[in-house]
């Protein structure tokens, strides 16, 4: 009955903080309203056993969101929604697209006479989780790796906005020409 | 959710902030002390001086600037204390924490970057720009600090096997971690003064910018800014006794007052260390941070798997 | 307790589509995504739980829904601020030009 309980009010917290997103007028209140629905998701997850997951989203979740808070601020004209303005087009459509979508998703999750499990949740998931990802499952971790990593050099390609002819010159020799000197000497 | 291992202490949660409380009263009144020699005057009598300070400011009225958003601005200073708070919930004391989660490890990682936000939040919410350059240079350090600060607290989760933070104390019977892996030690206590903006780390609140993230936060709001954040480096230098110093472990004392002193110690020579060192600005520790300490914490934890695959851990 | 959860994923998932296709800031769509993919992460989680927890697969499915959530928000980052850079624009109808 407890976890019921949290379980609601986590739920209906987790949603109203997501629609909180796109109706308040400042960015630094829509991008926590974002980390508050993620964290009140994580607890749910931390319902069904899942420590190391549910405690994984609220560490990523929160590094994330504020280095998202640190781009919206970047980005929008009118950071601190000061002075409210709107930014949205086809509200129409897409509201009754997500309705549609919602009525759909909801239809399935009740009529869809899901396979149930009698047998009990494995003592410890994190095992069972880390037992997967460094044995049968090792290829999902791996690919892990590469997509970040491939993910970290195109992300630095795509945004610096000076390579290393712009640092170097043009003959590549001599010391860099940077606005502010590294911390190692260099 | 909870299995019997997992059982929370609920009498601790009394006692972990007010032992917590009184380690950051301490740190608070070291550095206090510290202050006072180095200006010629007598030290014993700094070691009042965050009382008074904290009294002080307990009375003051709250200050505010136009348009500044008050519901983050005071969600983001709330969270620096809760945070330390929380991340010392699964601290052992002589073996016992008040809930030895079995992924305690993950759980302090989680609670510390909380303090991303809520030091940005700080910031941002006063509306003034030394609070927001303030919040961008935490942030600009936690990002440096963040990933070798996380594989130092891998490290150490890889040499007990285990990422419940009694185990990894428990694992330390024959040798403590500080001695094998040394390097993973070293970063988690840089990383410790980073994430608590600390000296020489303390540029988010830095004199050049008037204050930084605590520079318009006045009265009761600024005291808990400040607390929180002498709580948070506590909570760091409690959490290294477990992962590093073998927990409760020394000859005669019980485990409990071990766990104690060992962890003022840690402290002490966290808030020594911050005073002898010469400021870090962020700006330079960010190349530190990738370029140094990264590569340096990752050959630490390849060798530490390597002697747990050897089986000589 | 299942259908709870589908039914809390499913309108994460709703709310976060509505954001993805009624804004138009860059970011706001990402946030949308991100909510989209938080969706995911609940319904798998869940469906980990009462249908199969005997095989790690639903918790790998939340990982990389996760993982989703790291790459998708470092390029998409990555490509506002090459566009930014590039014309000066941070929302979508004015980086249509591969529109068929």
């Amino acid at each position: 009955m407890a976890e019921w309980t949290v379980f609601v009010v986590c739920a209906v917290a987790a949603v109203a903080a997501g629609a909180a997103v796109f109706r308040v007028d400042s960015m630094a209140r829509a991008t926590f309203a974002l980390l508050a629905s993620f964290v009140f998701t994580a607890v749910p997850v931390l319902l069904l056993d899942l420590a190391y997951l549910g405690v994984l989203i609220v560490l990523m979740m929160t590094m994330e969101m504020v280095v998202m808070a640190v781009f919206m601020i970047m980005f929008m004209m009118n950071p601190a929604g000061l002075m409210p303005m709107t930014m949205v087009h086809n509200t129409k459509g897409a509201l009754a697209i997500s309705i549609a979508v919602f009525c759909v998703l909801a239809a399935g999750a009740l009529l869809v006479p899901w396979p149930r499990e009698s047998a009990p949740p494995p003592a410890d998931p994190t095992l069972q989780l880390g037992e997967a990802i460094m044995g049968d499952d090792m290829l999902v971790m791996m690919v892990a790796g590469l997509v970040l990593f491939a993910t970290m050099v195109s992300g630095v390609v795509l945004a610096t906005g000076r390579g290393r002819y712009d640092r170097y010159g043009d003959d590549l020799r001599g010391r860099p020409d940077d606005p502010i000197r590294g911390g190692v000497g260099r | 959710m909870i299995d019997a291992d997992d059982a929370v202490h609920w009498w601790g949660l009394v006692l972990a902030p007010a032992l917590l409380a009184a380690y950051a009263y301490a740190a608070a009144a070291g550095s206090a002390a510290r202050t006072a020699r180095a200006s010629g005057a007598p030290a014993a009598a700094a070691l009042a001086a965050p009382a008074r300070e904290a009294a002080g400011l307990l009375l003051r009225r709250r200050r505010t600037v136009p348009g500044a958003d008050t519901l983050l601005w005071r969600v983001g200073i709330a969270s620096v204390p809760v945070a330390a708070v929380m991340a010392v919930l699964v601290v052992p004391v002589g073996g016992r924490a008040i809930a030895d989660l079995s992924i305690g490890v993950v759980w302090f990682n989680a609670m510390e970057v909380l303090l991303w936000g809520g030091m940005w939040l700080a910031g941002w919410g006063a509306n003034s720009v030394w609070g927001l350059v303030g919040g961008y240079r935490y942030l600009i350090q936690g990002l440096s600090h963040e990933l070798p600060h996380m594989f130092a607290l891998t490290t150490a989760a890889v040499g007990a096997g285990s990422l419940r933070v009694g185990d990894i104390a428990a694992a330390q019977q024959d040798v403590w971690f500080v001695l094998v892996m040394p390097a993973a030690f070293v970063v988690y206590l840089v990383s410790a003064l980073a994430m608590s903006f600390w000296p020489p780390f303390d540029q988010p609140v830095g004199r050049d910018l008037s204050g930084g993230a605590a520079a318009e936060p006045s009265g009761p709001d600024r005291l808990v800014l400040l607390a929180g954040r002498h709580a948070m480096l506590a909570a760091a230098a409690a959490m290294a006794v477990p992962l590093f110093l073998g927990g409760g472990a020394g000859p005669l004392l019980p485990g409990w007052a071990w766990s104690l002193l060992k962890a003022a110690a840690v402290l002490a020579l966290l808030v020594w260390a911050g005073g002898r060192v010469p400021a870090v600005r962020m700006d330079r520790f960010a190349e530190v941070g990738w370029v140094v300490l990264l590569p340096l914490v990752l050959l630490q934890a390849l060798a530490v798997s390597v002697f747990v695959v050897a089986g000589w851990m | 307790m299942l259908e709870a959860f589908l039914l809390l994923a499913a309108a994460l998932l709703a709310v976060g589509l509505y954001g993805a296709l009624s804004q138009q800031s860059v970011v706001m769509v990402m946030m949308g995504l991100e909510l989209m993919l938080n969706a995911v992460m609940v319904a798998a989680a869940a469906v980990w739980f009462h249908t199969s927890p005997h095989s790690a697969d639903g918790q790998l499915l939340v990982l990389a829904a996760m993982l989703a959530m790291a790459v998708e928000m470092a390029m998409g980052f990555a490509v506002t601020i090459a566009i930014f850079r590039a014309r000066d624009v941070d929302v979508t109808d004015s980086a249509g030009d591969l529109r068929g």
